[in-house]
This record gives structure tokens, C-alpha cells and sequence, in this order.
């Protein structure tokens, strides 16, 4: 039940991310753009997506997952340097290639050889991501 | 002219739905980063069928849909330099600050966590900054 679920939501992730147009790295580099030609796109993509899932965490409330299991803790409100560096690095990556994790992986069947060159090097940039995160403690 | 903002908005809806089933039913927060990385680094082995499930939906309803209705402009560069190191910066990124768009943009702004908030208006701004840069300043995107 519990692949079931992810793998409806996977899929539904992924037609959302193409219908909202997010596949297509000139809509978000167009956001990004503030001194070009502004796409205001994906700023209704990030409030579309937050309405259902402030329901959806309102709803957590004394409750617990359907499948069972714990909601999960809120992360400490700390924004340490490991949150800044690592948001600052990957908001490079995000404007120079206009594509972050989710939408990379929805557009590797039709990205090309452009599509499939970008999942490789996250995934090494995924893999080393823990020696760079040491050199941070 | 265009209904962009339309589509943006119901895709957001249906991004922020599959979100919500996650938490739901899985009691799980779907942060793309998370997800995968788990799998690469093996820190989330204990979970790895679940993780995959949905890798497999995330990677064929699109296919599917492209397959049905046409292929989308994805226009990503062909300056293969750039892309590899998007793709080492985003996979490095993700995972040092625990969360991209899905995770701290929908899932952490929707729950008002202040590391969400926070993240997202460092990889907005990095983001943006490095769009003038590379754009408008070295023509290099």
C-alpha cells in the first residue's frame, strides 16, 4: 500500500510539473529573470502547490498517517550555515540549467541528451554531497 | 495572450495534491531531493521501495502524457559544460541544505517552517543572481 501511495503521488507530481509548465527550463529561468522578459508562472505553481498542503498539515493534527507511523517532527527552526551554503549552491545550479531535482527526473524521457547529462551529474553531485557537507561541521 | 498562469496554477494544485497523499497516507514529506538522494547516498535504503514507487511515477506519467499529447519544449542548453555543472551544483546543494523546491518551497512554506522559508529565499536569490550573471552579463545562458 505504502508503494501504492508513492507511486500515485510520484505520478501525479510528475503530471503537475509538466501541465504547470515547470519542465520547460525557460518558464523558470524566466521567473528567475527579473531584468529580462519576467514569467510570473511559477509563482502561481509554488502557490498553487502550498494551498493543498497547508490544508493537508492542518489536517495532521492529532492525527496520525493513514498507514500508520508518525507525521513527521518539525525540523529545529535553525537556519544553520549548512541550509544557506547548500540553498545558495543549488539556486546556482537551478538558474544556470533552469531545472531542479523533481522536474529533471519528470523530463528525462523527452530532455534529450541535455535531460539525461543534467540527472547524471546531480546524482554524483548527490553522491559527494556528504564529504562537502562534512567539510561544513 | 496565454493562459501560462492558468496551467501554472492547476499544476500547482495537482503538484501540492500529490504532496498532501505523501503526507497523508505515507506520513512523509515528498521532497524530491530527499527521495533520490536517500537512494544514492544509501541514507534511506530502510525506505528504498517506496522511494522507488514513486521515482517510477514521477518518471512515466510524464512520459506517458508526452507519448499521448506531445513532446513539451524542455529547451534545455546544449552547452553540455553548463549543464554538467547545474547538475553537480543542484545534486551537491539539495542535499547539504536537505531540501529543493518540493521540500522546502511547498512542503516547508505550508507548514510556515522557517528553514523552508529561509531556504527558499537563498536559492530564489542565488538563483536570480546567477540568471543576471550568466545571462545578461557573461551571455553565457
Amino acid at each position: 500500500m505504502r508503494n501504492l501511495a508513492a507511486l500515485i503521488a510520484g505520478g501525479l507530481f510528475g503530471a503537475g510539473l509538466l501541465i504547470s509548465g515547470m519542465t520547460n527550463t525557460l518558464k523558470v529561468q524566466g521567473w528567475l529573470d527579473v531584468f529580462g522578459q519576467w514569467d510570473p508562472t511559477l509563482a502561481f505553481v509554488m502557490g498553487g502547490g502550498i494551498i493543498p498542503m497547508a490544508i493537508a498539515w492542518a489536517f495532521t493534527k492529532n492525527r496520525t498517517p493513514l498507514l500508520g507511523g508518525e507525521f513527521p517532527a518539525r525540523s529545529k527552526p535553525e537556519a544553520d550555515k549548512k541550509l544557506i551554503v547548500g540553498s545558495v549552491l543549488f539556486g546556482i545550479g537551478w538558474g544556470l540549467a533552469g531545472l531542479c531535482p523533481g522536474p529533471s527526473i519528470a523530463a528525462l524521457s523527452f530532455g534529450g541528451i541535455g535531460g539525461i547529462t543534467f540527472v547524471a551529474a546531480m546524482l554524483v553531485g548527490m553522491l559527494f554531497a556528504p564529504k562537502v557537507r562534512a567539510l561544513l561541521d | 495572450m496565454n493562459h501560462d498562469w492558468l496551467m501554472g496554477l492547476l499544476g500547482g494544485g495537482l503538484i501540492g495534491t500529490s504532496a498532501a497523499i505523501f503526507l497523508l497516507v505515507n506520513g512523509k514529506i515528498m521532497g524530491a531531493s530527499g527521495l533520490i538522494g536517500g537512494l544514492v547516498d544509501k541514507s534511506g535504503m530502510s525506505n528504498w521501495q517506496e522511494r522507488a514507487a514513486w521515482l517510477v511515477g514521477l518518471f512515466a506519467v510524464p512520459a506517458i502524457m508526452t507519448l499521448i499529447w506531445g513532446v513539451k519544449p524542455t529547451n534545455i542548453t546544449s552547452n553540455l559544460a553548463v549543464i554538467v555543472a547545474a547538475g553537480l551544483f543542484v545534486g551537491v546543494g539539495t542535499r547539504i541544505a536537505n531540501g529543493c523546491t518540493s521540500g522546502h518551497g511547498i512542503c516547508g512554506i505550508s507548514r510556515l517552517s522557517l528553514r523552508g522559508i529561509v531556504a527558499t529565499v537563498f536559492y530564489i536569490l542565488a538563483g536570480g543572481l546567477t540568471v543576471v550573471i550568466f545571462k545578461h552579463v557573461l551571455g553565457v545562458i
